[in-house]
């Protein structure tokens, strides 16, 4: 009956919803990755702007912060405990900056599809950009910490080996991967479940002491140093420590857990997005 | 013009209403493993079909709470249907929920081009339009300050102009002009009138008030209870409408 009004109401095109469907859809918007991009850039400079607004120094804190935190670390940890590492501050910093860039990224990007509620509500939006731009940000801010980090070994007269031309960006593009798939799972179970939330600043806190980030992995007994093969980010910043400070290169060991780490984390979390984020609008 | 540019094909949208809140992993997991996990099917809409060609002007009515909204989110394309398909042929402007995306903490001036972002326009046309949104949302004076500190009809004077800086295909309005002081909505409905009448876009307009439908539209489709209850003429579908009123 509805058809049969339909056509009575187009009687110069007598044609179903069924063959419009097909003339429509094969005309689709080709500039929707450039878009995308620009929205991500939009977001990314809005919380820069939000994150600095009424600060004097502004976005030298992103500098700033690692410094000052190494500086308290160091003098904690080199009165109390005694390590005996060569040049601990470098130690340090490098271990800090990646763990942070990790643990705020993930952080921040398990809450933004349900804080972005308001949006994802009303306008259509490719949904995979909220967590993404979280990772960018942080992404951002550890270039900005790198400064920090580099003008420390400079302090220290720390010479990196000259391998970082290509396994520093190398390295950024695996831990990014592994920092984007985390996010991606995090941030469409955390619609489903608000536990998450709760739970991973628990999750971060054993996995900041369970990472050599302050004390020498040697240090470890030999059960714990088994253990600590299962940790990516225990390869990340060993392989960071080694092109940054130790002149060396991963083993291709190392080298392959950094890879599958990324990529299986990766794959996992863009599979478990691309599954549920129809659902999001429903439970947020 | 004959060309279809909105094709909604045997549209269905079924909600789940959680029979009870289940808002944790171990609820969910007790519930689940109990066999308690039921939901009540609730059905928004109903097998919508219908097409809209270029340049024709459609009002949608019905009722509160018989899927009107329901089916313009899923035109704008931020609901996916449940059952059925939607095709579009064209850039949209829906003016649904003015203002989201609007970061109260940011100056106007920063707000104009992230919520143009948000609605697809590049940055060079965010640029190339800048003056023109912001004089005819009559903001100019406070462009840099914190939107946090406008009245509610500045924020909607912004949103609205930042929506309509475009010539779209199509133009999805829901009671949106019921903002602002009778000024500012005199100059909206210009905006739209203007939309349609010289650049031959097409509209999709939903509203309670009849009388507005039948002076705005040309075609009309009555939405009731998630079904289709009538399509057709404006004037005809007003005047069963109307019955039901009466």
């Amino acid at each position: 009956m509805v058809n049969a009004l339909q056509n009575d109401n187009c009687t110069d095109v007598l044609m179903s919803t069924d063959e419009a469907y097909q003339l429509v859809s094969t005309r689709r918007n080709r500039d929707e990755l450039r878009q995308n991009i620009f929205v991500l850039k939009s977001l990314v400079s809005r919380d820069f702007k939000l994150k600095y607004r009424r600060s004097m120094l502004g976005v030298l804190w992103s500098l700033l912060n690692p410094l000052l935190m190494m500086i308290v670390m160091a003098a904690v940890f080199s009165y109390m405990f005694r390590f005996k590492i060569e040049n601990f501050p470098v130690y340090l910093i490098l271990g800090t900056i990646m763990f942070e860039y990790m643990s705020r990224s993930t952080a921040a990007a398990m809450t933004s599809i349900t804080e972005s509620q308001a949006l994802i509500k009303k306008v259509r939006i490719e949904k995979l950009i909220f967590p993404l731009e979280k990772v960018v940000f942080e992404l951002v801010n550890f270039g900005l910490s790198m400064i920090a980090a580099i003008g420390v070994m400079a302090w220290f007269r720390v010479l990196p080996s000259i391998h970082i031309l290509w396994a520093l960006p190398l390295l950024v593009i695996l831990l990014t991967l592994f920092c984007t798939g985390l996010s991606l799972l995090l941030s469409s179970l955390a619609v489903f479940f608000r536990d998450v939330m709760h739970l991973w600043s628990v999750v971060i806190t054993a996995w900041t002491y369970a990472t050599p980030l302050f004390y020498p992995y040697e240090m470890l007994d030999g059960w714990m140093q088994t253990v600590m093969q299962f940790n990516p980010m225990y390869h990340y910043i060993t392989f960071f420590r080694d092109i940054m400070m130790w002149n060396s290169l991963p083993t291709t060991g190392q080298m392959i857990a950094c890879i599958a780490a990324a990529v299986i984390t990766f794959i996992i979390g863009l599979v478990v997005f691309r599954k549920t984020e129809s659902k999001f609008i429903l439970y947020i | 013009m004959n060309e279809p540019i909105v094709v909604i094909n045997h549209v269905s949208m079924m909600f789940n209403m959680a029979s009870e809140q289940l808002n944790s992993l171990k609820e969910y997991f007790l519930a689940f493993a109990k066999g308690n996990l039921h939901f009540k099917k609730f059905l928004a809409l109903d097998d919508i079909d219908f097409l809209v060609m270029r340049g024709e002007r459609w009002g949608i009515v019905g009722t509160n709470g018989s899927g009107k909204s329901t089916l313009l989110k899923i035109i704008a394309g931020v609901l996916e249907p449940s059952k059925g398909r939607i095709a579009i042929g064209g850039s949209i402007a829906p003016l649904i929920e003015l203002g989201a995306g609007f970061d109260m903490e940011l100056t106007a001036r920063e707000n104009i081009y992230l919520n143009g972002a948000l609605l697809g326009y590049s940055k060079a046309f965010i640029d190339d339009r800048f003056e023109s949104i912001v004089d005819f949302a009559e903001v100019r004076d406070f462009l840099d300050m914190p939107m946090k500190n406008y009245s509610s009809g500045m924020i909607a004077r912004v949103a609205f102009s930042v929506a309509t800086a475009t010539i779209p295909d199509i133009l999805v309005v829901d009671e949106a002009l019921s903002v602002g002081d009778f000024l500012f909505q005199e100059k909206c409905e210009k905006r739209i009138s203007e939309l349609v009448d010289t650049h031959g876009t097409t509209l999709l307009f939903v509203s309670h008030s009849i009388d507005q439908v039948e002076r705005v539209c040309e075609k009309a489709v009555w939405i009731e209870k998630g079904h289709m209850r009538m399509i057709g003429d404006v004037s005809e579908v007003c005047e069963a409408y109307r019955q039901l009123q009466a």
